[in-house]
């Protein structure tokens, strides 16, 4: 599997981390390696075969439904880059 | 998809400059689950709190948060489901959703594509002209709801509050069944009235419990779907059906102007009624969905479907059948009385005091009397001063005959604006009926005395004069008298 | 009398009882084994007042006859456990100054269980990497050196500052975190045991998640009764963790016998790789035998997809990842960037560019792509269809064995920037991912040196739940070996 420059730019994108023009190449071809190699799994032959849903049998257990949590305002704004009257600031989002 | 239209739609057409245009509509209602705790962490789910009150450090996403599921919203989306009569899925699975926004703390929202909790079901609706059409309903998931973000507290900022993020919603996709803006209004209200009988959602709009992202495309009648554009999260019924109206227009009008309409996401601007592309959300639409690794299958057994199953109320379809069929109520009471479930619940907790036998004059009596006093107090029936049981005690004041109807009207305003019970007025201002033939035949006999004239005329034939002696009598007695027992005394005095 | 800093657990345990000496005397002389040995760089943050203040309690715990099972035994907790008030950043420059508010369940668990924290422990990026090469904050150095060579090699990863910390003897014990090998690898690297128990026996909740269905934390100690007594106290069934297994806990270290008899031990002819280190191929073969003397017999057994796991694992834990790593955004905590005049788009590309490095940012890559729409079906789902049958191969063999045994790396310790490839740096866990794939529990326990005198370790492999079979091999086999060798 060969990974194009653009395709680095799409993933880049999609996985919003800034690369510089210059990085593309390089990476192209790190992602092609790897994804060449990863590429011989598909000669396992996997008819009938289910995908892993649990790793180890297990049953997945339910919450009652109850107010438990919360009322941690300052928990949850303690580490903010930046907190304004009990919000989380961002840079504006244009919608 | 496959779809087969079941034939049953209105014709209604969108008029372009080349013809007539058919609208195809699918909805995807997003209702706020009713649960007191969030999807996956045990905040609170109450409207209008603090900003960043309502977060666990699980719904900010902390590093090493993880989700458990709330079981209360297993059982309320099976509940729905079921109410749909659409199929339960014994074995489904939450997926990540994934995309970068500020209100979705996790860059993800645990949702369920490839394995959703209700599979296909249906829901009758009934426009207001009468139409009746069955839509048909895709699947329901569940999935987190996002936080907020506040665009216009500052210049360069936005604020995000995220008490929102992370309750459970159940996302209800119906079949692309609806074909005119008043289909899309009429199912939303049906299924807004479903879901409020079932208690799975509260249905309110105002508070965002309720959205819709309307999909909507044109085509010539008989032909094949056409692009759909999505217009998201459109709050009432009024926004919907406007929306699926714009919307169509705007295609039929892009169309016929030579263009082409684009796969895309739009926003529904209520002050202009126009829909706008949102182009924020068009960049990288690809959510690579995957099983969530944090959660496992959610399954369980035949023994909780049929508990979710005992446990669902009559629905509406029913009770107005019962209604009309059982109680001999009117279809249209019956269809007014059905509406909505604080109504049907105030109903039949006044059918509860009265009994059956009185169950047509109760009908009467709420539509009629009770929600005109209701409407003139300017509050809702869940906050009626006057109880279901004081109503009940009132019908059966006037079905024994104590009081008169006349006198009820005046009783009821007195509760509306005491609170007292019925009994206690009508005793205390003397208003009961009077039957005492003695009292009535006194009353009678100076009537008769003083209109001697009147009386010789009736005895020649003019019958229309007895309404005349009625009116005299019940005018003597200040309206308490039994009419019945006038009627009664009335006519053997003039026959004397 | 030996030195504090040399006692085992165990040795601390009952030289603590006897009142030998105190927790107090105890947390000094790694506090000062810590400050002399620095130049590794295996912490990240030191905590000397909280390991001081908790080794007063433990004296005081100890002194009412109170003492829990680790009161006073000095440990390291690796930086991906969030440590409530004390910076938290998985080696990562993206959660520089994050301090949690809150301390994770296997953190906590330790800490209620009386043990003293000395510090928050250096590890690859996000527990991305086998050589400690990858942190933000610096490589940690392997406390060894081959014979005859001064250069400085790597201690394995991504736990690599638990390993060179416990080798070093600056901490009794540590807790690692092993997604595909990151207890094993290291520890065998520097001659100590670690165990990955069972998939859901230790709480993930409160770890910065890195692959969730594989991610699994476990002990990493010097002798495998030390690494029993830590496991007792982190495993146990949190109801905070959807995959954690709500089944009782043993005692492990009560419960160590190091007897085998009656069991059989199976080896996997797909580990005798071509080319096999000599060394490793005949310490394999040692292992064998001093588990038959030990009492277990000797089976041949097979895994036929035992080559296919690295790759399901590089597509596995990439696409896990890719999504747990989406809330390093710069928005509710950590590193923020925002370039001037940027909007919000622009501060999530300049934020997670400037915060991840550049193992992060591949995985992140690679996990994207394959879970991008139209490679879904071909990587992801096939991934985890492979996975299915290896972890099935296991279900097989346990049909004949009880226990498997391999080598834990194929090869010892190496120098940095070897494995400047990063398919060649993938290659070195070609024995623990298939374990951590089907969730089984695993360990390395040292068994011997290398040509040149470094540590190598064999892994023990055994079925869901049999941590204990695990540690009585591994007992077996640390008995036999007698490795005393130190860096
Ligand atoms: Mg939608
Ligand atoms: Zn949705």
């Amino acid at each position: 599997m060969s990974v194009d420059d653009a395709t680095v730019r799409k993933i880049a994108r999609l996985a919003r981390i800034g690369i510089a023009e210059a990085q593309v190449p390089a990476l192209a071809g790190e992602l092609s390696a790897i994804l060449g190699w990863i590429a011989q799994l598909g000669e396992v032959d996997t008819t009938g075969i289910a995908p892993m849903t649990a790793v180890i049998p297990n049953h997945l257990a339910w919450r009652a439904d109850a107010v438990t949590d919360g009322d941690v305002q300052g928990k949850v704004l303690a580490n903010a880059p930046d907190a304004t009257s009990g919000f989380f600031a961002v840079p504006k989002v244009i919608e | 998809m496959t779809y087969t239209d079941n034939g049953n739609h209105g014709s209604y057409r969108v008029k372009g400059d080349t013809g007539d245009w058919e609208i195809v509509v699918g909805l995807e209602v997003h209702a706020q689950v009713t649960a007191q705790s969030k999807l996956f962490s045990g905040a609170a789910t109450t409207f209008g709190a603090e900003p960043n009150s309502q977060v666990s450090l699980v719904d900010a996403a902390m590093p090493g948060m993880l989700p458990v599921l709330n079981g209360e919203c297993v059982r309320q989306a099976v509940r729905t489901g079921l109410a749909l009569g659409a199929e339960i899925h014994r074995w489904s699975r939450f997926d990540r959703k994934n995309y970068f926004y500020a209100d979705l703390p996790q860059g993800y929202q645990i949702s369920q594509l490839y394995h959703p909790i209700v599979g296909e079901g249906t829901l009758d609706v009934e426009t207001d002209d009468g139409t009746r059409t069955t839509v048909g309903i895709e699947r329901i998931h569940l999935e987190q709801d996002a936080g907020k973000s506040v665009h216009d507290l500052h210049p360069t900022m936005s604020y995000v509050d995220l008490n929102r993020s992370g309750c459970a919603l159940m996302e209800i996709v119906s079949k692309p069944d609806i074909r005119s803006p008043a289909e899309a209004g009429a199912y939303v209200a049906a299924l807004r009235q479903l879901l409020r009988y079932v208690g799975s959602c509260d249905g309110n709009m105002d508070e965002g419990s309720m959205r819709a992202d309307v999909n909507v495309s044109v085509r010539r009648p008989g032909e094949g779907f056409g692009t759909r554009t999505e217009t998201k999260n459109v709050n009432s019924v009024r926004f919907i059906m406007q929306a699926v109206e714009v919307e169509a227009r705007r295609q039929v009008e892009l169309i016929e102007g030579g263009g082409t309409v684009v796969q895309e996401t739009r926003l529904f601007d209520p002050n202009s009624g126009t829909t706008r592309s949102m182009r924020s959300k068009e960049d990288a639409h690809d959510y690579r969905y995957f099983p969530d690794p944090d959660l496992l299958p959610v399954e369980f057994d035949e023994a909780f479907v049929a508990d979710c199953l005992a446990s669902l109320p009559e629905l509406p379809v029913a009770k107005r059948a019962r209604y009309v069929e059982a109680l001999d109520i009117s279809a249209y009471n019956a269809a007014v009385l059905t509406a909505d479930v604080e109504t049907a619940r105030y109903f039949e907790a006044v059918l509860d005091g009265t009994g059956a036998p009185l169950a047509t004059a109760a009908a009467n009596w709420v539509t009629s009397e009770l929600f005109g006093a209701l409407k003139k107090a300017g509050v809702g029936i869940e906050a009626s001063p006057v109880k279901p049981g004081q109503a009940a005690d009132l019908l059966k004041l006037v079905g024994d005959g104590s009081i008169s109807n006349s006198i009820a009207k005046q009783v009821l305003e007195v509760m509306v604006e005491t609170g007292e019970d019925p009994a206690a007025i009508v005793e205390a201002r003397g208003l009961q009926q009077v039957s005492d033939t003695g009292a009535i035949d006194a009353a009678i006999a100076a009537i008769i005395a003083a209109n001697a004239d009147k009386v010789d005329q009736y005895k020649a034939g003019k019958e229309a004069l007895f309404g005349f002696f009625v009116g005299q009598t019940m005018k003597a007695m200040a309206g308490k008298a039994n009419p019945g027992v006038v009627n009664e005394r009335l006519k053997a005095a003039l026959a004397g | 009398m030996t030195a504090l800093t040399d006692l085992t657990i165990a040795g601390m345990k009952a030289g603590l009882a006897k009142r030998d000496f105190s927790a107090a005397e105890l947390t000094a002389a790694h506090l000062t084994a810590m400050a002399g040995a620095r130049g590794l760089n295996a912490f990240i943050v030191e905590t000397p007042e909280i390991a001081t203040a908790q080794a007063a309690a433990a004296d005081a715990a100890l002194a009412r006859g109170e003492a829990k099972p680790l009161a006073g035994i000095p440990i390291g907790i690796k930086d991906l456990f969030c440590t409530e008030g004390v910076q938290t950043t998985a080696g990562s420059k993206i959660l520089e100054g994050f301090i949690p508010q809150y301390e994770s369940t296997v953190s906590g668990k330790l800490l209620g269980d009386g043990a003293v924290m000395l510090g928050k422990l250096n590890m690859d990026e996000f527990a991305m990497g086998s050589s400690n090469e990858t942190s933000a904050y610096g490589k940690v150095i392997s406390p060894w050196k081959a014979q005859n060579s001064n250069r400085e090699l790597v201690p394995g990863g991504s736990s690599g500052g638990s390993a060179a910390a416990v080798a070093a003897r600056i901490a009794a014990g540590a807790t690692g975190t092993d997604t595909g090998g990151s207890i094993r690898q290291p520890a065998a690297f520097v001659g100590i045991s670690g165990i990955k128990p069972t998939y859901g026996r230790c709480s993930r909740w409160g770890v910065v998640a890195f692959a969730s269905s594989l991610d699994q934390a476990g002990p990493m100690a010097r002798t495998v009764e030390d690494c029993a007594l830590l496991l007792t106290s982190m495993c146990g069934y949190d109801a905070k963790d959807s995959t954690s297994l709500n089944v009782p806990v043993p005692d492990f270290a009560a419960g160590l016998t190091g007897d085998l008899r009656g069991k059989r031990v199976g080896v996997p002819k797909e580990y005798r790789l071509d080319g096999m280190d000599a060394t490793i191929a005949k310490l394999w073969d040692q292992g064998l035998e001093w588990l038959k003397a030990a009492g277990a017999t000797i089976v041949d057994v097979s895994l036929p997809h035992t080559k296919y796991a690295l790759p399901a694992y590089y597509i596995i834990a990439p696409a896990e990842a890719s999504s747990n790593l989406a809330r390093y955004d710069g928005v509710r905590y950590g590193l923020r960037v925002t370039p001037p005049g940027g909007n919000l788009a622009d501060m999530y590309s300049a934020t997670r560019a400037a915060g991840f490095g550049a193992e992060v940012k591949r995985r992140i890559m690679i996990g994207t792509y394959v879970l991008s729409a139209g490679y879904y079906d071909a990587y992801y789902t096939q991934a985890q269809r492979v996975r299915a049958l290896i972890a099935r191969d296991f279900e097989q063999a346990w049909a004949h064995c009880d226990l498997l045994l391999t080598p834990t790396a194929p090869s010892a310790a190496f120098a940095f920037g070897d494995k400047a490839d990063p398919l060649a740096m993938y290659l070195n866990d070609v024995f623990t991912v298939p374990s951590s794939l089907a969730g089984l529990p695993a360990m390395s326990v040292p068994a011997g040196l290398s040509a040149d005198g470094l540590p190598l370790g064999l892994q023990i492999i055994g079925k869901p739940l049999d941590e204990a079979g695990v540690l009585d091999a591994g007992l077996a086999i640390e008995r036999a070996a007698a490795f005393t060798a130190r860096p």
